[in-house]
């Protein structure tokens, strides 16, 4: 535990992402407040979770500190930059650029095969040429164990390892912080462990950010924070 | 970089559902294809009708009309001149039809630059004599190789050579309905009477079709001089000045112009055969209606596949979003994505619609009324090409922007914590 705190210390120089006050309501069928002052923040390096029951917001939580749910109150930094009130074209780039995302169904696109699945956020920030984003998807295809599954199409895998190939797309463009709607709520055990693995990796290696929403309890347990939230607020 | 991106996705999302997109490609390649050949066989007979008549017709008619004096003896009188005078049963002037110092105003004609060639005519009404009964028609005294030059009037005559007017004298090209009427023949002899009363006698070489009975039935040609004999006139006596100019739009402006400088009667070829004209436009029209129609039927078409598509496509559509395309790059990847089905449809659509155009070209279309043409004709004007084309792009590309839009709107949250 001291080590766990000590690791965080040395790490707490730099945060990832910072929230202040965000208040959101549902309109339909009346108004409904879903959360209420949320104030939280991630520093480099720091795998946190998000647990809490079904309907609590933890979910609705996510999608706003993703950039792509905009309709709140309150203010969303990442990087320093505050996004509150940016347009979608620049949010777009924020998500492209700097977050990554593994979602509970796999969500690849089954037009392409998983070598490309994995470029495309590349090609689109085109920082880089197609060689060399290629040659970064193939890197960490076999990171994850899944080279020889590069120049299938997305509907010839298992399940845990359409999850990896999402996991290694949230990597290509190396976003400062990952994040996942229940990544491992669609697998058995032995692929959501090897999931953690994946990302305590990641956490160790690449002082990666990492923010997950889970109902797993045991998965909560190893990760360096856990964020209860209970009726829109955050309770511990 | 992004465009070719977003080009490269369209592509993946239309092999993705390629049966679909074939379909909505055929729409467009059926569009085109009718658009382009009906407009060409539309035209073509449109041309051909108006070949009948205007290709026969000068682009300018230069002659003596028959009317009243504009400058009446009352109204020179200083007298009566601040004075409304009604003047009634004013007869025509008798200024005779004889074009004066017809030899120098060809002259000066020959000199425009805007003008191909001038032909001198003389026009007479007659009758032909067979038996007892006599059948009432015209001679028009034509300079053989000007006429030639400007009408291809050898592509009308059915029988004889129309050089034959000036190798041989006294000789006549008669209508074939005429020639029908008087049961004569190449080489027989016809007696012909003025109106003044004189009687000629002239040996047929020719007989001439046009392919309007009203013609064929009244016409013949000789040359210049033996109409001028004919009617007892001297070799200066012409009735009519027939010019063809470079461009037919310009008739009307030219035809004016050389009513006041010669000062005699000028008529365009648009204002002398307006019924044509008017025929023509109605039947462009309804060709041009047909074919658009047509296009934005296929439009539909696209549209409906698209809006399908972007049902189909909405997980990917989320997750395109989330990894960091926009709403106008979602939007892009579908008007990119129905602009390759309307260009891809819409080229098919072209050639199949040549390919159409050239067999019905090749159609044996045979009339006795029209003896040059020989198949059903076709205008392969390149400008029904390049309407037909824009419009399928427009077309497309408006059917593709609403499913775009819809496309762009869409909240990758909700499809994404909907599953």
């Amino acid at each position: 535990m001291t080590l766990l705190k000590l690791l965080e210390e040395n790490n707490m120089s730099k945060i990832i992402l910072e929230t202040k006050n965000i208040n959101k309501y549902f309109y339909d069928p009346v108004k409904f407040k879903v959360l209420s002052d949320i104030n939280m923040s991630i520093n480099e390096g720091e795998f946190v979770s998000i647990v809490g029951k079904s309907g609590c917001g933890k979910s609705t939580l996510l999608y706003i500190l993703s950039t792509m749910d905009t309709d709140y109150e309150g203010e969303l930094t990442i990087n320093g930059v505050s996004l509150t009130s940016k347009t979608d074209k620049d949010l777009a780039v924020v998500r492209n650029e700097h977050i990554g995302f593994v979602f509970q169904f796999h969500y690849l696109l089954p037009e392409y095969n998983v070598l490309k699945n994995v470029m495309l956020p590349g090609i689109k920030l085109a920082k880089h040429s197609i060689q060399e984003i290629e040659h970064k998807a193939m890197e960490q295809l076999r990171k994850l164990d899944m080279v020889d599954q590069a120049l299938k199409s997305p509907n010839q895998l298992s399940g845990g390892q359409k999850q990896r190939v999402a996991i290694a797309r949230a990597l290509i463009n190396d976003p400062l912080i990952i994040m996942g709607d229940e990544p491992t709520g669609n697998l058995d055990k032995k692929n959501s462990d090897m999931v953690f693995d994946i990302f305590n990796t990641l956490v160790k290696e690449r002082n990666q950010a990492l923010l997950i929403v889970t109902h797993d309890p045991d998965f909560a347990a190893r990760t360096h924070r856990t964020i209860e939230m209970a009726d829109g607020r955050i309770i511990n | 970089m992004n465009a070719k991106l977003i080009i490269d996705i369209a592509v993946n999302l239309i092999r993705a559902r390629l049966k679909q997109s074939i379909v909505a490609a055929v729409g467009v390649t059926f569009g085109i294809a009718m658009f382009v050949t009906l407009l060409g066989f539309m035209n073509g007979l449109n041309n051909l009708l108006d070949g009948l008549m205007l290709n026969r017709t000068p682009h300018v008619r230069l002659y003596n009309e028959v009317k009243p004096s504009p400058d009446q003896p009352v109204l020179i009188s200083k007298e009566y001149k601040n004075n409304t005078n009604f003047i009634q049963s004013i007869k025509p002037k008798d200024r005779g039809r004889e074009i004066y110092n017809s030899k120098a105003i060809i002259n000066i004609l020959k000199q425009d630059k805007r003008v191909i060639d001038v032909a001198p005519k003389v026009t007479a009404p007659v009758f032909f004599n067979t038996g007892s009964i006599e059948i009432t028609g015209v001679v028009n005294g034509i300079d053989v190789p000007a006429e030639e030059h400007l009408f291809k009037v050898s592509d009308y005559i059915i029988e004889g050579n129309v050089f034959d007017l000036n190798n041989e004298s006294n000789t006549i090209i008669i209508g074939k309905g005429l020639a029908e009427q008087m049961l004569v023949k190449v080489g027989d002899v016809i007696k012909i009477t003025t109106i003044k009363g004189g009687l000629v006698s002239l040996k047929i070489v020719g007989i001439i079709q046009i392919g309007i009975a009203e013609i064929d039935n009244t016409m013949s040609y000789t040359s210049l001089r033996t109409a001028q004999m004919l009617l007892g006139e001297s070799a200066s006596y012409i009735t009519d000045i027939q010019v063809k100019l470079t461009d037919v739009m310009m008739s009307p402006e030219t035809a004016k112009e050389y009513r006041a400088k010669f000062g005699i009667d000028a008529i365009d070829a648009q204002t002398a055969n307006s019924q044509f004209e008017t025929g023509s436009n109605v039947r462009s029209i309804i060709s041009y209606a047909v074919g658009i129609t047509l296009l934005i039927v296929a439009g539909f078409g696209i549209y409906n596949i698209l809006n399908m598509m972007i049902y189909e496509k909405m997980d990917s559509i989320a997750i395109l979003k989330a990894t960091g395309f926009s709403g106008n790059d979602v939007k892009w990847i579908f008007i990119s994505l129905s602009l390759i089905i309307g260009i891809v449809g819409g080229l098919f659509g072209l050639l199949f619609g040549f390919g159409l155009s050239s067999i019905i070209d090749n159609i044996p279309f045979e009339t006795s009324s029209l003896p040059t043409i020989k198949t059903y004709p076709i205008d392969y004007k390149y400008t029904y090409y390049v309407i037909g084309f824009t419009f399928a792009v427009c077309t497309t590309t408006i059917a593709g922007l609403f499913p775009a839009l819809k496309a762009s709107k869409i909240d990758p949250v909700e499809i994404i914590r909907g599953k």
